[in-house]
């Protein structure tokens, strides 16, 4: 059974559907994350689960129970706060004591809870700081050991690293997963940044305009996305507008600027449909177009710009017709630092496995 | 380089110096040099009608000189420390119902929709629109038909109604202040309505809770004209004491005196507020 059921949960404020009759389940142990760009319902579904609001139609539903008579202080739900909320006049053991004061466990069990807990986010020695005395990066472990302390069914993270920088970030990330694994408390997780998602999390809801576009793990919400709004949010993208011109195993479609390319077959398309090919830069390949190339979609072009990031690099080609498609080209050779110059003619190609046809 | 940065450090005292040298001014002469004028007449003999009698060459018969006459008189005599308790005992109590009555309406203003709240706080402003003689006599008409008039209750009632206002802003200003998202953190951690206020709201609000303390605390114990016009004789305060010295048996030396007491006690009680708050009671 599922830990957590959202049922066809709609939520209206005036004339704006912030949530749009969504239904997903979280099962027991999961990291799963609601993703999308702000303002697509994912934080008004969270308050929802907290219980800070209630839906205008459907349920919630949390080990078989429906929580719509629970108020948010007598759910076994906790969350952690974007801005962490962590009450500046209390130090940090009482911070962390809270939960469990307020639950009425007995003295011993709340000192032994809140020692066990700070060491578990690694604050030893902070016991009697207070906030205004912790980094960023010390109110985040805070947060989060207070929200962990009294093991509730779901751990509510409300983009808790929204506020840290780059390099603290990833750090924490990692500790995040660490600390899920650790005390096998279910994390449901709002943010909108997608490689943070796709980091993170076992499952991924992506989230617009109130609904779910696709749920779906990381690996095939990127690789095979179900839509174009998932195709742009998650990565990067080339996406060319095209026709199907033959159905099968294989599909033929027509780029208007390029002529008819061979694409992954799909289900349930008909022959003239119309969409976009999508296809993700690092499946593009790039060479000098003085070599040949086995693939069966390759085309000519020039190049017009490129994005060094150390790393990889990708280049923005010029294609005939005015088609223009970005390639990745990982700086993996040694001894070598740029492989092409702006204006160079080269050859991009990819497989006819590459890429995919996408109608919505 | 380094002659640049002496003339800009040297500029920057220069401005510092002219915007913190006229409020220092201002002070020295109009608080600390009357303080130590009061301190000055306290240990001298009052003139014959009023006034101070001279420090030298006085007449025949006439007290000259220093004196801490005042002074033992004050302490040989109990009424006066009676009387202090007495003035503690109302500014305490007045506080206090201030506090009760005034908590309520600031955590209301400061959760209203904020384009209500600055209607809200105008209106409990608006009774300083009157004269405070006004409506205090107002009070004599309110309470004069129960019978309630001149006893301590009806100058507690007084008191209260006029230093209402005073407990209200300072409370609302800390309330607004206070981050709405504590509250959440708390009730989704567990804590019901009333642990949210007791410990959250609450001990968050101790700066509001002190300040406001002191603006009606200290201004209680040196109110005359809510005693005289509502209080029997029997519910002089301190303030009536200072007051009837000057104006009544014009014996300025007893009143600076007294008014030197009454200073040097609300200051041991607002260094005593301090040290406790400094302890951690009010760590926001």
């Amino acid at each position: 059974m599922a830990l957590l059921e959202i049922r066809n949960v709609t939520r209206r404020f005036a004339d704006f559907t912030a949530v749009d009759d969504v239904s997903l389940s979280v099962k027991a142990g999961e990291f799963f994350t609601l993703l999308g760009p702000s303002g697509c319902g994912k934080t008004t579904l969270l308050r929802m689960i907290a219980g800070f609001d209630l839906p205008d139609a459907g349920a919630i539903i949390l080990d078989g129970v429906d929580l719509k008579d629970t108020p948010p202080e007598r759910r076994p739900i906790h969350t952690v706060f974007q801005s962490y909320a962590l009450f500046p006049h209390m130090t940090v053991a009482q911070n962390i004591a809270f939960p469990l004061r307020m639950a009425g466990k007995p003295e011993t069990e709340v000192t032994a809870g809140v020692k066990a807990a700070i060491e578990q986010v690694k604050l030893t020695g902070k016991d009697d700081s207070y906030p205004h005395e912790l980094s960023g990066g010390q109110k985040q472990r805070v947060a989060l050991a207070r929200g962990l302390v009294n093991r509730p069914r779901l751990l509510l993270l409300d983009e808790p690293l929204g506020a840290l920088d780059a390099k603290l970030r990833e750090q924490l990330q990692i500790e995040l997963i660490r600390l899920q694994q650790d005390v096998g408390v279910t994390f449901v997780f709002v943010t909108h940044a997608q490689a943070e998602a796709l980091a993170l999390s076992h499952r991924i809801a992506v989230m617009n305009q109130g609904k779910i576009e696709q749920l779906d793990e990381p690996d095939r919400l990127y690789g095979f996305p179900k839509s174009r709004f998932v195709a742009d949010f998650i990565g990067n993208v080339n996406m060319i507008d095209a026709v199907v011109a033959r159905t099968g195993t294989a599909l033929g479609l027509t780029l208007p600027a390029l002529g008819t390319i061979t694409a992954p077959g799909r289900e349930g398309i008909a022959q003239g449909a119309k969409g976009v090919f999508i296809i993700r830069p690092e499946q593009v390949a790039i060479r000098a177009a003085s070599e040949p190339s086995s693939d069966p979609n390759q085309f000519e072009g020039k190049v017009n710009n490129f994005l060094y990031v150390g790393d990889v690099t990708t280049y923005i080609v010029d294609l005939p017709g005015g088609q223009r498609i970005e390639a990745l080209l990982p700086n993996s050779a040694p001894g070598r630092a740029k492989f092409f110059e702006i204006g160079d003619p080269v050859r991009v190609s990819w497989k006819a496995e590459a890429g995919a046809f996408l109608d919505r | 380089m380094q002659a640049e940065s002496a003339t800009r450090s040297q500029s920057g005292r220069l401005t510092r110096l002219l915007v913190s040298g006229p409020p220092f001014v201002f002070l020295v002469v109009f608080f600390l040099v009357p303080a130590l004028i009061m301190v000055l007449a306290s240990v001298r003999f009052p003139g014959e009608f009023g006034a101070l009698a001279p420090l030298f060459g006085g007449a025949p018969g006439e007290d000259s000189g220093l004196t801490l006459e005042n002074y033992r008189f004050f302490f040989g005599d109990p009424i006066y420390a009676q009387i202090f308790l007495k003035s503690f005992g109302v500014a305490g109590l007045t506080t206090l119902i201030c506090l009760v009555m005034a908590y309520p309406v600031a955590l209301l203003i400061a959760r209203s929709p904020k384009k209500h709240r600055d209607l809200m706080v105008l209106l409990c402003v608006l009774p300083f629109a009157s004269n405070f003689l006004v409506r205090v006599y107002a009070w004599m008409i309110i309470l004069g038909p129960f019978d309630l008039l001149f006893s301590r209750f009806a100058v507690i009632v007084g008191m209260v109604y006029v230093h209402l206002p005073f407990m209200i802003l300072p409370l609302y200003t800390n309330l607004e202040k206070h981050d709405p998202t504590l509250l959440d953190a708390a009730q989704d951690l567990g804590a019901n309505a009333w642990n949210r206020f007791w410990r959250v709201t609450f001990p968050l609000s101790l700066p509001g809770i002190f300040s406001g303390s002191a603006l009606v605390f200290i201004p209680v114990l040196g109110m005359f004209a809510i005693p005289e016009i509502l209080g029997g004789k029997d519910d002089w305060l301190v303030g009536n004491l200072i007051k009837e010295s000057f104006l009544g048996t014009r014996d300025w030396p007893f009143g600076s005196m007294l008014s030197l007491m009454l200073t040097i006690a609300v200051l041991a009680i607002a260094g005593a507020a301090a040290w406790l708050a400094r302890r951690g009671v009010a760590r926001a």
